[in-house]
């Protein structure tokens, strides 16, 4: 209660931010009924069809926080916490969750994208580069913005798109085929597009953009095509290119030392999740991918900068203040492509300062906490089984422990988590993460010779199995018998304490998961998993409060918004987007 | 008579360069990887996949379901379909014979692959196999049907489970025992399971799907509950019954 009112005192000082006073704007223009007055207040939410349309201004994205009842950003503020200060759905009230729409795709195939939800409209991307703006309250649909890829795309991993970013009155898609494209959010028409990079090259973009200030932030895909990734702002007005990082640093520059020969022409270092910010320090940071080829280090002696690592980049002009690697001269392809994420809290107990910390649960099985001006080591530890490294040093640079040839390497390709976001709690201090968990593979190097456009791996893997050919986890789930079992792992939400690294609880399921994990002010805990379960767990103990068999696997992040004094949780399975609310 | 003469001189030349029963030595497939390089790779290409709807890695022929039919290929050819015969020694066709039952992989088994019609005999006659599997809408539920075993397992997985059925024994196929609050023991096959239930086909061959917090005991076994056929069948004999179960492709 204590939230709501603050927050309420927060809209009065927020001209055209309150869904009450912009309908009231709405009505006063005529639209409505003639008789209906503003003073009908309540009613009029019930009744009227009208949303408002108050522009997303840039200080509105810095203080996403403070507006509970929307998700503007992919990972809901630019803290990326995924953290819903709503607290309508309890604990105590959570088994009262019904389903209050369903928004059925056309298209099909994994649907990983997160939705943004502004003042009652949702917007959501769908394969392969459709943005649908619907009505958050019913499920409605107001306008489908289709946009075909050049057959050039290639895309090592299907046509997934994770999501879309909105400044003003414009929503922001990056595409397979390497552009970024400006859409009106009121008529859903394209404003400009433009190419960020050469798709017959392997380029792509698959993440949702950041938006920060008057720019817009995109990286590329392509880690398994031997591109040379960058990431690039653009103005948000026009698409002229701002400025451009990249991760593969050329001769001359600062890092090039870590690549030996040409190596670097064909080094990777995708970007295919979005990244965060932080606005006292005007860093943006975000995760690299894999250096290429993907599982051959000896075509790439060194270590390979500045693939798995994270970047802070100054958010106007794109120059790099410090990195951190995590796994250097990788061949078991940990992109760091997770989500950083950004905490304040006490370091090392209450008595310390409050540091402004970068938790991170990485691909390669360790989880970190760097301090985020600086990029500084502060500890790293194993949340899951891992051989390839025996422990980090004193500056976080793994031990590596190469297996021999034909011996499982922990965690195996997919990782101990992987692009799918975590979670962090202010209120119970505690990190989530979908894990896998007794997980491992098989590398294999081969020598690959790169050619432009083409796959550009270096080897492959197997996967663990208890029997020789026995069926294996793949890459997203295609059946609805899980032939695989648990023998070759299985998923769980891990509840990690970011001071000590120690995981407080665990929630197992019996396939693995890809579900990102929401947390809401009231201490809840939403995921999904490849079984198509929604479930809702109390963030505190990890007990299970509540499910739904939704029968498709869910491969996004859900997230919460609040329309007309209703919470809703919204969540993706399989082709449906649903949404949940309490039953009336 | 020649014929024979040669499957003799082969089948002995198999016997003694054996590791284990119903299978290729380590030697075979190395020299006949060697052969192949030379020989083959230019045509089928360095995968096996370059002819189409042939697989030689795979075990995906046109011409050929067992040994003696490979070794015939490749001794005649097949002028129709432009492949010359190749005059090689019976232990060099054994060679890549053993090449293309390894899959191609040096460090792999390769199993021998007899006759699929004396496999079906020892099937429903001397093994008894029909006693728990069902092929082809014949045979109880209770073992897995084995209707397309050919089309998903490998010759070496076959053989596998005809000597040490659990080291085996597919993750899914595991056996269940299941003891409900009410006290009823549920005992089967496992279909699929998820979280919170498990599908299974129980004893009785009825379909059962259990909620998990219905359950007061719920165990998987790993012990496949076929017992071992390494005493009852020899090296040829198991070559046929593998070289049976390979031509099992499955109905509509």
């Amino acid at each position: 209660m204590k939230m709501r009112s603050a927050l309420d005192f927060f809209f009065s000082l927020a001209p055209g931010a309150h869904p009450r006073r912009g309908l009231s704007l709405t009505l006063r223009r005529g639209v409505a009924r003639p008789r209906l007055s503003v003073a009908a207040g309540a009613a009029v939410l019930l009744l009227a069809p009208f949303h408002v349309h108050a522009q997303v201004s840039s200080d509105r994205l810095l203080r996403a926080t403070a507006e509970a009842r929307n998700w503007l950003t992919y990972s809901g503020t630019y803290q990326s916490q995924r953290y819903s200060r709503l607290d309508q759905i309890t604990p105590a009230n959570v088994a009262n969750l019904e389903q209050k729409w369903v928004l059925q795709a056309q298209v099909f195939g994994a649907w990983q994208a997160t939705p943004l939800v502004v003042d009652g409209i949702m917007y959501v991307s769908q394969r392969p580069n459709d943005v649908v703006a619907l009505d958050a309250k019913t499920g409605r649909v107001f306008w489908i913005y289709r946009y075909t890829p050049s057959p050039d795309q290639r895309v090592c991993c299907g046509s997934n798109n994770r999501g879309v970013a909105i400044l003003g009155d414009t929503v922001f898609m990056g595409t397979l085929d390497a552009h970024l494209v400006a859409i009106d959010a009121r008529s859903g028409r394209a404003m400009w597009n433009v190419a960020v990079a050469e798709a017959k090259l392997g380029y792509s973009i698959t993440h949702a953009p950041l938006v920060v200030k008057d720019k817009v932030i995109v990286g590329v895909g392509g880690g398994e095509f031997g591109i040379r990734g960058f990431i690039a702002a653009f103005d948000a007005k026009t698409g002229k290119e701002a400025w451009r990082f990249k991760t593969i640093p050329e001769p001359g520059e600062p890092g090039h030392e870590t690549w030996k020969d040409d190596a670097w022409k064909s080094g990777g270092g995708s970007i295919w999740v979005t990244g965060s910010y932080d606005p006292e320090l005007n860093l943006t940071y975000w995760g690299v991918g894999n250096p290429g080829p993907d599982w051959n280090n000896e075509q790439r002696p060194g270590d390979n900068l500045y693939t798995d690592s994270v970047v802070a980049l100054d958010a106007d002009t794109g120059t790099l203040r410090w990195h951190f690697q995590f796994t250097p001269n990788d061949p078991y392809d940990y992109d760091s492509v997770q989500v950083p994420v950004l905490i304040d809290m006490n370091w090392r107990g209450p008595a310390d300062n409050v540091a402004k910390l970068l938790v991170w649960a990485n691909r390669n099985g360790f989880f970190y906490a760097l301090d985020r001006a600086t990029g500084r080591f502060l500890s790293g530890n194993p949340f899951v089984k891992v051989n390839w490294a025996s422990a980090l040093d004193e500056r976080g640079r793994p031990i590596q422990t190469p297996q021999p040839a034909g011996s499982p390497t922990w965690p195996g390709n997919q990782g101990g988590t992987n692009w799918y976001s975590p979670s962090y709690s202010p209120r119970t201090e505690l990190f989530y993460v979908s894990a896998w968990e007794g997980y491992a593979t098989i590398y294999r190097k081969e020598t690959s010779v790169y050619q432009p456009g083409r796959n550009f791996s270096g080897g492959g893997f197997t996967v663990l199995t208890p029997v020789p050919g026995a069926p294996t986890i793949g890459v997203g789930r295609r059946s609805p018998i899980n032939n695989w079992t648990d023998a070759v792992g299985h998923g769980s939400v891990l509840a990690i304490d970011p001071r000590s690294g120690e995981t407080k609880w665990k929630f197992e399921q019996f396939d693995v998961s890809d579900s990102g994990i929401l947390t809401t002010a009231s201490d809840l805990l939403f995921t999904g998993g490849r079984e198509g379960f929604f479930h809702a767990l109390d963030a505190r103990t990890g007990k299970l409060l509540w499910k739904a068999s939704l029968g498709g696997q869910i491969v996004n992040g859900p997230m919460s918004y609040e329309v007309d004094g209703r919470q809703y949780v919204a969540v993706i399975s399989g082709n449906s987007l649903v949404a949940f609310a309490l039953r009336n | 008579m020649i014929a024979i003469l040669c499957a003799v001189l082969a089948l002995a030349v198999q016997t003694s360069s054996q590791d284990h029963p119903g299978q290729y030595s380590a030697i075979d497939i190395e020299a006949g990887s060697r052969l192949y390089a030379g020989q083959c790779a230019l045509c089928h290409g360095p995968n096996g996949d370059l002819v189409t709807t042939v697989d030689l890695r795979r075990g995906r022929f046109r011409h050929a379901l067992s040994d003696e039919d490979l070794g015939r290929v490749i001794r005649a050819g097949i002028p129709d379909a432009g492949m010359p015969g190749f005059a090689l020694q019976p232990s060099e066709v054994d060679g890549l014979i053993a090449f293309l039952r390894a899959g191609f992989d040096l460090s792999a088994t390769a199993v021998k692959v007899g006759h699929p019609e004396r496999g079906q005999a020892l099937f429903e006659g001397k093994g008894g196999c029909g006693a728990c599997h069902r092929v082809n809408g014949k045979g109880p539920r209770g073992a897995p049907d084995l209707s397309d075993i050919g089309s998903i397992r490998s010759p070496g997985a076959l053989q596998r489970s005809l000597v040490d059925p659990s080291s085996a024994m597919l993750p899914i196929n595991r056996p269940v025992r299941a003891v409900t609050r009410d006290g009823r023991t549920i005992r089967g096959r496992r279909l699929n399971e998820d979280t919170y239930s498990v599908q299974l086909i129980d004893d009785q061959e009825r379909l059962v799907s259990l909620m998990k917090t219905d359950l007061r005991e719920y165990e998987v076994g790993t012990t496949s509950p076929m017992p071992s056929f390494a005493k009852t069948f020899n090296g040829d004999e198991l070559a046929n019954l593998v070289a049976y179960l390979l031509s099992l492709k499955g109905t509509q």
